[in-house]
């Protein structure tokens, strides 16, 4: 599950993809065209609309991405980095931007492509942009205010208009589109290529069709974790959902042999009140949102391993075992009854008063002796202070 | 001297679309520049006058949310491999030279003194804004950001509201 970083990809790795990252994006801008300021400008004076279409295009296509990623269980998106709201700083530092854009000809990311190339310009701009960090570094108290003023933390868009994922991205792609007919028109105009009736349509026809489907594609990512959490609330769902159970023998027996035994694991879903009366080896305790994020997910790959789910009720152990199924995890079984029948059954073991058959003399024997040894064993267990992992978002931004 | 063999801003777009979302896969974070002109301009300042970078707020906000050398840095080396990438595509498209590019109706001076200022505006706005067009408008975008996406339309307004004033250096 990305982000690959920080376990499969050490932060020295971190740095040689940097590297090859950079070299690629290098390449495709330059390959586009935006090693050239006039051409970069050609946005604002209406000749040249390049940037305007590679720029949307690759945002929607990676927004598309990130969202189908999320879908399919591929990407922690709690761990990536979200750019900070500070709405004034971003603002006016935008405008500022924007000013510089249009004397200057180029951004911090386009200079670079130009000056490997030998623009001098760029040269020259790359090194004007050396004196601005120089500036806003030595006159930073002026600054201050405005930087880190009206500070709202790292919303998404559709968090703060509170509006789906999906309808924000249908809607980037609706506009995108326009964008693209529009201005396609707007360059020809301006360029002077008188447009022949039928020549245009074909490329407008396109770039409207492929815009349809994308924006339908961007309805069909819908967020994955609600979409589960309604699923489990359906009984009839819940009910026919085929899950293997662990009978409570099994579960004593298991017990009873913790330290011989290393192929099971116990999912815990019970709360931490309950779990402080009475806990298990082997035990790792979950949430259900916990089953959605990238550390915790990782014990449930570990290929040797059963995962048992295992709740106070069975109901609830079973939606979770549900949920973890449909994400793709493997291997999982509930407690049978739950925790409760187990207390009820084994901890709390009446025995049958004349056991006639074979099956209940094996009953009663097994459950006699657990019931006389688990509770001092258990003891042991009790669960200690758990050190709360933090999760930690990626640091990012410039 | 200018070759037009570009390719289709929609594949370019397409392909710079894959490769953002992989960076998000890989690393958890999207693409930047101005980041990278920061930690070079820190690591230059701390490297002539040390005491002077003890001694001025920002650099010691910096040292004390980063440690070690401000060269080594996600960013620094993403834009070495900016500089190697464009240098190869353009030695591939035969698109090398030693060019000043400057308007059809516009004096070197001119195109000198607006690539300086540009560039100078670029520096103060990348760092009031925290990124620019790369890493806060594009990698804002595909991460829905809000943040990115209001630097993005502040960056978009900015240039098309001054556009006007500077119409003779480009047109």
């Amino acid at each position: 599950m990305g982000p690959l970083v920080p376990d499969i990809v050490s932060p020295n790795l971190n740095y040689i993809v940097a590297l090859i990252v950079g070299i690629l994006f290098g390449a495709i801008l330059e390959q586009a065209g935006f090693s050239s300021s006039k051409k970069l400008v050609g946005l604002f004076y209406g000749y040249d609309f390049t940037v305007l279409r590679v720029f949307f295009t690759a945002g929607i296509v990676a927004m598309i991405g990130v969202m189908a990623f999320n879908y399919f269980g591929l990407l922690d998106v709690s761990l990536i980095f979200i750019n900070p709201l500070y709405i004034w700083s971003a603002i006016i530092g935008g405008l500022i931007m924007g000013l510089g854009f249009v004397i200057g000809g180029f951004c911090p990311g386009t200079s670079v492509c130009a000056a490997a190339i030998g623009k001098i310009d760029a040269m020259i701009f790359i090194g004007g942009a050396f004196l601005g960090v120089l500036i806003f570094a030595e006159g930073y108290p002026l600054f201050e205010g405005l930087y880190k003023a009206a500070y709202y933390g790292n919303p998404t868009v559709p968090e703060t208009l509170g509006i789906s994922q999906n309808l924000f991205a249908f809607l980037m792609v609706i506009m995108a589109v326009s964008a693209f007919i529009v201005t396609k028109m707007i360059e020809d105009k301006v360029n002077g290529i008188s447009s022949k009736p039928f020549t245009p349509l074909p490329y407008f026809m396109s770039v409207g069709i492929i815009g349809i489907l994308v924006a339908v594609v961007s309805f069909s990512f819908t967020d994955r974790k609600t979409n589960l959490l309604s699923m489990v609330e359906d009984k009839n769902i819940v009910s026919n959902y085929p899950i293997d159970k662990m009978s409570v023998d099994e579960f004593a027996f298991n017990l009873l042999k913790y330290d011989e035994i290393s192929t099971v694991q116990y999912i815990d879903f019970r709360p931490d009140s309950l779990r402080k009366q009475l806990n298990f080896p082997n035990t790792h305790p979950f949430t259900v949102d916990d089953l959605f994020t990238k550390e915790p997910n990782k014990l449930l790959t570990l290929l040797d391993k059963q995962n048992i789910f295992i709740a106070q009720d069975e109901l609830t152990a079973k939606k979770m075992a549900i949920i973890a199924t449909e994400l793709g995890y493997k291997r999982i079984r509930i407690l049978e009854g739950g925790v409760q029948n187990f207390v009820e059954q084994i901890l709390n073991y009446t025995p049958i008063e004349n056991p006639k058959t074979v099956d209940e003399k094996n009953v009663n024997r097994f459950r006699i002796e657990a019931k006389a040894t688990l509770p001092e064993l258990l003891k042991e267990f009790q669960p200690k202070e758990e050190v709360k992992k933090e999760k930690k978002r990626v640091l990012g931004g410039c | 001297m200018e070759n037009n063999k570009y390719m289709n801003p929609y594949l370019a777009g397409f392909f710079l679309g894959l490769l953002l979302l992989a960076t998000i896969y890989i690393t958890g974070r999207g693409l930047g520049a101005s980041g990278a002109i920061k930690s070079a301009t820190i690591a230059a300042v701390q490297t002539v006058t040390p005491e002077h970078t003890n001694n001025t707020k920002f650099y010691k906000e910096y040292s004390s949310e980063h440690s070690g050398n401000p060269l080594m840095n996600w960013l620094v080396f993403e834009v070495v491999g900016v500089l190697i990438g464009a240098f190869l595509s353009g030695l591939v498209s035969n698109r090398l030279g030693f060019v000043l590019e400057k308007g059809p109706h516009t004096k070197t001076k001119i195109r000198v003194a607006g690539a300086l200022i540009g560039g100078i505006l670029w520096g103060i706005g990348s760092q009031l804004g925290r990124g620019c067009t790369s890493g806060a408008a594009l990698s804002g975008l595909a991460v829905m950001s809000t943040g990115g996406i209001l630097t993005m339309f502040a960056i978009f307004a900015g240039a098309y509201a001054f556009a006007y004033f500077f119409r003779k250096m480009w047109i």
